[in-house]
């Protein structure tokens, strides 16, 4: 299967694939003037009482990589689907320049122009734009038909297209037959079947219900693991945002307001519009137990001849009932509570650390989501110790820290 | 003040005569070829093997119960003699939409292409459409004498807007995801016409195109003044004579046409009924009923 076997060397996550300079677009019979109010500093709605003229992207710079997944955000109006159909010039830019491989497209003659919506970039819609005349094989097989690609190879490329998004056997079946989630996988198998570097999805799974949604981002993310794309996403949705991306850029009002990964943009947004954006959102699904758990417990290093008693002694200046204790290559090993070291301490027993370990804690992996840790957490009567992926301690969460965190997003 | 627009519509009308000569005699025998081998052709039909035809086509395109109608209704036509004349009739109205659709489909393409082509074309078909019918009679006379060329010709001019107005609406009305969805895929601007806009475009032009063929009946009857033939010749006839049954015979063969036209053409604009539902008396509402059911 070419999707899963072809390895595209420039799919190497650290080099650029599209980047964009100082990117105008303006709507309206006299783009110039309104250039120059706004390098005035005129503000949006001045400028369309001047010129009737109205700032769809406003000085956007900024570099896609290639293999990421790249999601656009912002309400709408931000002008974040303009700057998607700058990248194809579905809209032209007003000024500014856009290099794809390093070639400026604003600049490229339109027979060049639509051998590289041929061949390098293809598109998603929201509303799926399936051609209504045409039966689903002929839909996906469109982009190579419109190419010149002859039949029977453009038949074998669309079927081949189709079974990657599970779609095999529907080809003769007519797109008014199909779900909703079905059409726009549809609609990925047609930009999927010219095997293009780029991917262009405008909102491209909002108009379907909730859990088809998450069915449809998780095929994308397995598509992208098969075989990496550059992939620029629109959306208005941060939820779908933080699942897919793996960098984001915010837009408002024309402006590029941020751009980074999810964490960056959570932990430290540009300003309150951004902020906002997650006043909503389920952080538990944005944050993995790693970034909330804290090294405020007691943490006690195990080695030989460490009496309990000192070891009480620290608990007890901190003003700690628990103490964690950890090997001297920081490896978890357990944790203890005052009471429980007190007891093993009054019995003599042998080794009073390892049998003072409170039972039935297991330590979570850094890496989990926080929504998968919920409920460990809550049914806990002590902090969970967090480790990594060397089973080395990383920190604890509380409830407390828990409940804090979730505040947050309220 | 008076302005005598009469006078200088009349001498450009001799001044066309005088120097276009050798092109109108082109565009008479375009006009006749078409016209003539049509008519030729409907009239070499026996009357028994044209009915057939007419109630094949209804029973495939429409349904069973319009098939009893047209085969009902034409052998009514048959024994009021109206047969030949109804095929003069018919030959005109199918050799008119053929021009009226040669030229005004491009004409709509045009027009949905460029506003300002659009901005200048509308005023042109309002001028086609609201000026009286008779009025293209009397220079189609002129420049093409009597018979069946200068009848065709009033009739195109006549019949020609719709067609080109709903091929334009069509085209402009196709979503515009469709033509970025064409466009992003590399189309090059006669691929997004032919495999995007027009097929998107179809069920309107095809009301344009049945539109067209509904106007074109009713100014077939009107243009048998300049000699153009067909039914119109009997209604004429009834009209001087004061013989209200003749008139009223080709009324009555002028609406029994008019309706099979209407009925058939329409269908070609939804999917086809499908030959074996037909065979098996199935309609399409039958279907729904048992869906439902």
């Amino acid at each position: 299967m070419v999707f899963a076997t072809e390895n595209d060397l420039s799919a190497q996550p650290t080099s650029t694939k599209i980047s964009i300079k100082n990117v105008y677009k303006v709507f309206g019979e006299r783009p110039q003037k309104a250039l120059d109010l706004l390098s005035q500093g005129k503000t949006k709605s001045d400028i369309l009482a001047a010129t009737g003229c109205s700032i769809g992207v406003n000085n956007a710079s900024f570099d896609i990589k290639a293999g990421e997944i790249f999601v656009i955000m912002g309400l709408s109006g931000s002008g974040k689907s303009t700057l998607l159909r700058l990248l194809n010039r579905l809209i032209e830019p007003t000024s500014g320049s856009i290099e794809i491989d390093g070639r400026d497209i604003t600049r490229m003659p339109r027979r060049e122009l639509i051998e590289l919506r041929r061949r390098d970039i293809s598109m998603v819609f929201q509303s799926f734009a399936l051609l209504p005349n045409r039966n689903v094989l002929n839909n996906v097989a469109f982009g190579l038909e419109v190419a010149g690609i002859g039949e029977s190879a453009r038949k074998e490329k669309a079927l081949a297209a189709l079974k990657a998004v599970g779609l095999d056997g529907y080809s003769e079946s007519r797109p008014d037959q199909l779900s909703g989630g079905m059409k726009q996988r549809v609609g990925l198998a047609r930009a999927l079947a010219s095997e293009p570097t780029i991917l262009l999805m405008d909102e491209a799974f909002s108009a379907l219900d909730p859990l088809i949604r998450t069915e449809m981002q998780d095929e994308l993310v397995r598509l992208q693991a098969e075989h990496s794309r550059t992939i620029v996403f629109v959306s208005h949705d941060l939820d779908e945002a933080m699942r897919i991306g793996d960098r984001i850029c915010i837009m408002q009002n024309g402006h590029v307001v941020q751009v980074g990964t999810p964490d960056e943009i959570v932990l430290n947004p540009a300003n309150d519009y951004v902020r906002s954006f997650f006043r909503n959102v389920d952080v538990s699904r944005v944050f993995r137990a790693g970034d909330i758990a804290r090294k405020t417990q007691v943490t006690l290093i195990e080695r030989q001849g460490m009496s309990a008693a000192a070891a009480l002694e620290r608990m007890k200046n901190f003003d700690r009932e628990f103490a964690i204790i950890v090997g001297r290559d920081k490896a978890y090993h357990g944790i203890v509570s005052q009471t429980s070291l007190v007891e093993k301490v009054r019995a003599k027993a042998a080794d009073p650390y390892r049998n003072a370990f409170l039972p039935e804690v297991e330590p979570i992996l850094a890496s989990e989501p926080l929504s998968n840790v919920l409920g460990k957490v809550a049914g806990s009567s002590w902090p969970v110790p967090v480790v990594d992926d060397e089973n080395r301690y990383v920190g604890s969460i509380s409830k407390s820290a828990l409940l804090e965190t979730l505040d947050r997003a309220s | 003040m008076n302005f005598d627009i009469g006078d200088g519509v009349d001498s450009a009308v001799n001044y066309i005569l005088d120097n276009f000569g050798p092109l109108l005699d082109f565009i008479a025998a375009t006009i006749g070829l078409v016209t003539n081998s049509i008519q030729d052709a409907l009239l070499a039909i026996p009357m028994p093997v044209g009915l057939a035809v007419f109630v094949a086509l209804s029973l495939w395109r429409v349904g069973p119960g319009f098939a009893v109608f047209t085969g009902l209704s034409l052998w009514l036509v048959e024994h009021m003699q109206l047969w030949p004349a109804m095929m003069e009739t018919l030959s005109l109205v199918i050799a008119s939409t053929i021009i009226a659709m040669v030229i005004g489909l491009p004409l709509g393409i045009a027009m949905a292409r460029s506003d300002r082509v659009a901005a200048a074309v509308r005023p042109v078909l309002d001028l086609m459409q609201t000026m009286p019918a008779f009025v293209y009679l009397i220079p189609a006379a002129m420049f093409f004498g009597l018979g069946a060329v200068p009848g065709t010709i009033a009739t195109v001019i006549f019949s020609m807007p719709p067609v080109v107005r709903l091929t334009n609406l069509g085209i402009r009305q196709v979503h515009v995801e469709f033509i970025e969805a064409g466009n992003a895929f590399g189309c090059t601007a006669s691929q997004l016409l032919f495999k995007v806009q027009l097929p998107n475009a179809m069920p309107s032009i095809m009301a344009g195109i049945n539109q067209t063929i509904m106007l074109s009946l009713s100014m077939v009857v009107i243009a048998s003044m300049i000699g153009a033939g067909g039914i119109g010749n009997t209604v004429l006839t009834g009209i001087q004579r004061l013989d209200v049954g003749t008139g009223f015979e080709g009324g009555i063969a002028v609406v029994i046409l008019a309706v099979i036209l209407d009925r058939i053409t329409q269908s070609l604009g939804r999917k086809r009924a499908g030959i074996w539902r037909v065979l098996f008396q199935k309609t399409a509402r039958q279907e729904t009923a048992e869906a439902a059911a």
